[in-house]
């Protein structure tokens, strides 16, 4: 869920759109995707994967500084460079622009500064990936080094380097350094009174760690311009409609200018938002005329990409001895790069969320650092919140002697709960997914020496957002949808199960594929879990739109009335006193007359779906500590989640146990490291570890299904909640299994020998 | 700049290119042999999303230079289906759900072929870390195992 769109965060809303009566026949069961022979045999193209006559290639000249004023960029002996057609800088942009739009231009092209390290300065396009390369070394920079800040605390002390003075918005507390650029409060009731009713209070301070959402295929992009200023854009992308507005903006062209196809997309998760390449793209195949493809490196994915921000967070929560949760109150201060917007308001908001408190605060204050410019990451701001607080009620329950899902249960947000951040909650399913954990074998099985155990629950907002699809029916009563929503992980075959269940079809003759931004209204992007939501409400809307027009063709060849005819089992059927007069007419039948009955029938559905349904999960997990290396190693894990309505079972367990994976990463091994020199050390995946087969157990999953009265068959977006729980589940887990609490991530095995031997010295 | 003269087989074809002494197998497998099928995840050796069969020997194709192809045998993911037959891993992913994204499909693919030619009754244990040079960051692994057991079963029923 990208921040920087400015949409309202959607949490109570109660949108009544379930209106699911009987079984289901085809959304809950398990198909084969409908691309998934492309995706095994090599034919799937993806973002690197398309080529053209007369390409060029395109490389990027990255700053190696973390903050310096650009002096002078002198291009002419890299376009001296035999095969070499152009260079790009600034200057080949638009200019004027403000705000996030000027944000994001100053991210993907400097201007007076670098601003972090592998900030972009000059790009070349060449008649070959190697030239490219080569002319990059003969482009000559002029830096005036400045000094520079990485760390989120001391980017806000006096007399920390200034990143962009007069950037601070209204509403940050006076007194602020002016890297501090935004601030958020909320809650309500009276937390000093709450506390004060409380048994015991604990206060802890937690950091976490910027990690990258780590997807596999880099950013990749074929760009074409021609002299008419019109161009076409192929990318790796979660949302080509933004794509196309942005590069638009950057480009100063206007949008319709821009075709934009999505390709198969290796795995986003929130960092293929936004742009990086495809304006660099754009720019360089405007200047040379010819097709451009522009294609990261690992090392620049790293570097100039957008990882997730790095925390500093306080938490206070006060509890009864029996339990009871009397106030709490966070403060969550966040650095995303060099820009404004780190999610400092989800994190706050996010953070007490599964909790039904009379007395709630929470602060948060984005901050800027000579960094990338973080883009969304999984539920943005929000596992970094859980575990703050999940540790804290982790530590409440171990210090009061008390079960930690009973307590949880005690606590539990419900419909009707006020929220901590604002609205009122409409169904929601927190309890069930405690109650399903607390039943779980798991969570009673035996642990053996060095195990621990533990506990944590994670709550996402979930997002609707512009959406429009087309059902397009054939004249052998199959059918087309067009959707606009790239398939980041199987949602052709949820939206193929949704037309399915709607048309009484089978699923085979359904066919999804993602439009290009030519062909259907604007889409949002696939994020905010909105995909199976969002999406998935609008194929049913046009399916029962292209219904109701199948239905008028029968009515009209009967003679009777459109209200006296039902559809059912793929074919319209007369009802009420016409039932039995006529035979009933098949999709197939309707749709071989259809040129003569009243020409082409689709479906078309157009709307801002805003009752996505907020999500909640509650996660068990085991690890076991080496006392001799510190290394932690996870031995169980099951996830338990509310789906409102498991589309296609399969792949939600899926996003259930990649959320868990990338979770387990966050909370064990992966971080940035920079150096003294503000300069990135680990840009590789050697050295920034995500979590490999050898290192994971299978992960156990429990759908739970508390419908979404948000969607018609109930469905809830999955796809983010599963990574806010395990941060904490996995502290939880290790302070059970040692006795030792670690609030800083990740908990790499040097932290955790430090903190042996630190809990050794004090018992000794 | 001039240029390498190679001659190899690919998927079993006879191939001739050209190549820059600086590209990789992978770079010429897509770029000069239009074999999309495996990507280029890194480009450092740690993702595993460009492994093929070298020689009968699985590697990470952008650690070896197109210039060292000469004469040898390479195997890509463009080769494991038999005509509209898929092979039985193929076929198992894809029933168990065992990618989300794909990317990474088709050198787990290969990677998993290879180990069950080795071992074609793997646990869970050795598949684990057969596959840990192959990054996968959707799935957490759980499906791609179970798919490759399942279709390792299958593979021993039919020899």
């Amino acid at each position: 869920m990208a921040l920087d769109e400015g949409k309202d965060v959607k949490g109570g809303h109660d949108a009544r759109e379930y209106d699911h009566e009987g079984e289901f026949r085809h959304v809950g069961t398990r198909p084969d995707r409908p691309d998934g022979v492309d995706k095994v045999t090599g034919r799937a193209r993806f973002g690197a994967d398309a080529y053209a006559p007369g390409m060029l290639h395109a490389a990027i000249l990255r700053s190696p500084h973390a903050h310096a004023r650009i002096l002078k960029i002198d291009t002419s002996r890299a376009e001296a460079l035999e095969g070499v057609k152009a260079v790009v800088t600034r200057a080949d942009f638009a200019s004027g622009l403000e705000g996030e739009d000027w944000n994001i231009l100053e991210n993907i092209m400097a201007g007076e500064k670098a601003l972090y390290d592998g900030h972009a300065i000059a790009a070349v396009a060449a008649t070959s990936k190697f030239i490219a390369r080569d002319a990059l070394e003969l482009i000559e920079v002029e830096y005036e080094i400045l000094p520079h800040v990485t760390d989120v605390d001391e980017a806000m002390q006096p007399g920390a380097p200034v990143i962009r003075e007069g950037a601070a918005e209204p509403g940050v507390p006076e007194g602020m350094h002016p890297n501090v650029v935004r601030y958020h409060e909320s809650g309500h009731g009276d937390v000093e009174a709450g506390f004060a009713e409380a048994d015991l209070v604990i206060e802890r301070h937690f950091t976490t760690e910027a990690t990258h959402q780590g997807y596999i295929e880099p950013h990749a992009c074929l760009a074409q311009m021609g002299p008419d200023g019109r161009g076409e854009l192929w990318c790796t992308t979660q949302g080509h409609w933004n794509v196309q507005k942005l590069c638009a903006k950057l480009l100063g062209v206007e949008a319709s200018a821009i075709r934009v196809t999505a390709s198969e997309i290796g795995g986003g998760f929130g960092g293929k938002t936004t742009v990086f390449i495809e304006p660099v793209a754009m720019a360089l195949a405007r200047k040379t005329g010819r097709p451009v493809k522009l294609v990261m490196s690992r090392e620049e994915v790293f570097r100039a990409s957008g990882p997730t921000s790095s925390a500093s967070m306080d938490v206070r929560i006060g509890m009864k001895k029996d339990g009871t949760m009397t106030a709490a109150e966070g403060t969550f201060r966040l650095q995303g790069g060099a820009f404004p917007y780190a999610p400092m308001e989800f994190t706050a908001m996010c953070a007490f969320a599964c909790y039904d408190l009379k007395h709630v605060r929470q602060r948060g204050f984005d901050v800027m650092t000579n960094r990338p410019k973080q883009a969304a990451y999984r539920a943005p701001g929000s596992p970094m919140a859980a575990f703050a607080v999940e540790s804290v009620v982790d530590e409440l329950c171990q210090k009061l002697g008390l079960d930690p899902i009973e307590v949880r249960l005690k606590n539990a947000a419900r419909e009707g709960t006020r929220a901590s951040y604002g609205p009122t909650y409409p169904r929601i399913g927190l309890v069930e997914t405690l109650e399903a954990a607390r039943a779980h074998p798991h969570y009673c099985a035996p642990l053996g020496p060095n195990q621990g155990r533990g506990v944590s629950c994670g709550f996402w907002f979930n997002f609707g957002g512009e959406t429009s699809v087309t059902l397009a029916l054939s004249m052998d009563g199959t059918a087309q949808i067009a959707v606009g929503t790239p398939d980041i992980g199987g949602s052709r075959a949820s939206m193929a199960l949704m037309a399915a269940e709607e048309l009484g079809i089978p699923y085979e003759d359904v066919r999804v594929t993602i439009a290009d931004t030519a062909s259907l209204g604007y889409n949002e992007i696939s994020h905010g879990s909105r995909v199976t939501y969002a999406s998935g409400l609008a194929v049913i809307k046009a399916a029962r739109d292209a219904k109701r027009k199948l239905i008028a063709r029968a009515a009209d060849k009967w003679g009777i009335d459109p209200e006296a005819v039902e559809w059912r089992d793929g074919a319209a059927h007369p009802a009420g006193e016409n039932a039995g007069d006529f035979e009933p007419l098949s999709i197939k039948e309707i749709c071989a007359e259809m040129g003569a009955t009243g020409g082409p029938i689709a479906g078309h559905y157009e709307a801002t779906p805003e009752g996505a349904g907020v999500s909640f999960a509650t996660h068990i997990v085991d690890a076991e500590l080496d006392p001799e290396t510190g290394k932690t190693t996870i031995l169980r894990y099951t996830v338990v989640q509310d789906a409102g309505k498991a589309v296609h079972p399969s792949y939600v367990e899926g996003q259930f146990q990649g959320g868990a994976a990338q979770g387990i990463g966050w909370a064990l091994n992966e971080e940035y490291i920079y150096g003294e020199d503000g300069r990135l050390q680990n840009p590789g995946f050697l050295d920034y570890r995500i979590p490999v087969a050898s290192d994971l157990p299978m992960i156990d999953t429990v759908i739970v299904e508390v419908p979404n009265p948000g969607h018609p068959y109930g469905v809830r977006g999955v796809g983010e909640t599963s990574i806010c729980p395990p941060l904490a589940a996995v502290a939880n887990a290790v302070s059970n299994a040692a006795g030792l609490r670690l609030r800083q991530l990740p908990m790499r095995p040097a932290r955790i020998l430090e903190a042996l031997e630190a809990k050794a010295d004090g018992e000794g | 700049m001039s240029m390498v003269h190679v001659s190899a087989r690919v998927n079993g074809d006879a191939v001739e290119f050209l190549c820059d002494s600086r590209e990789t197998l992978l770079d010429v497998l897509r770029d000069r042999l239009a074999l999309t099928g495996a990507k280029e995840g890194c480009g450092t050796g740690d993702c595993g999303a460009c492994s093929v069969i070298f020689n009968g020997r699985l590697v990470a194709s952008c650690l070896v230079l197109g210039a060292e192809a000469e004469g040898a045998e390479i195997e890509t993911v463009e080769g494991m289906a038999d005509g509209e037959k898929l092979h039985p891993l193929q076929q198992k992913i894809i029933e168990h759900a065992a990618l989300q994204c794909g990317i990474c499909t088709p050198g787990i693919l290969i990677a998993a072929r290879a180990l069950l030619a080795k071992n074609p009754d793997p646990n869970e244990k050795e598949i684990r870390y057969w596959l840990a040079g192959n990054l996968c960051r959707c799935t957490g692994y759980d499906k791609i195992i179970r798919a490759i057991q399942d279709a390792a079963a299958e593979m021993r029923e039919e020899a």
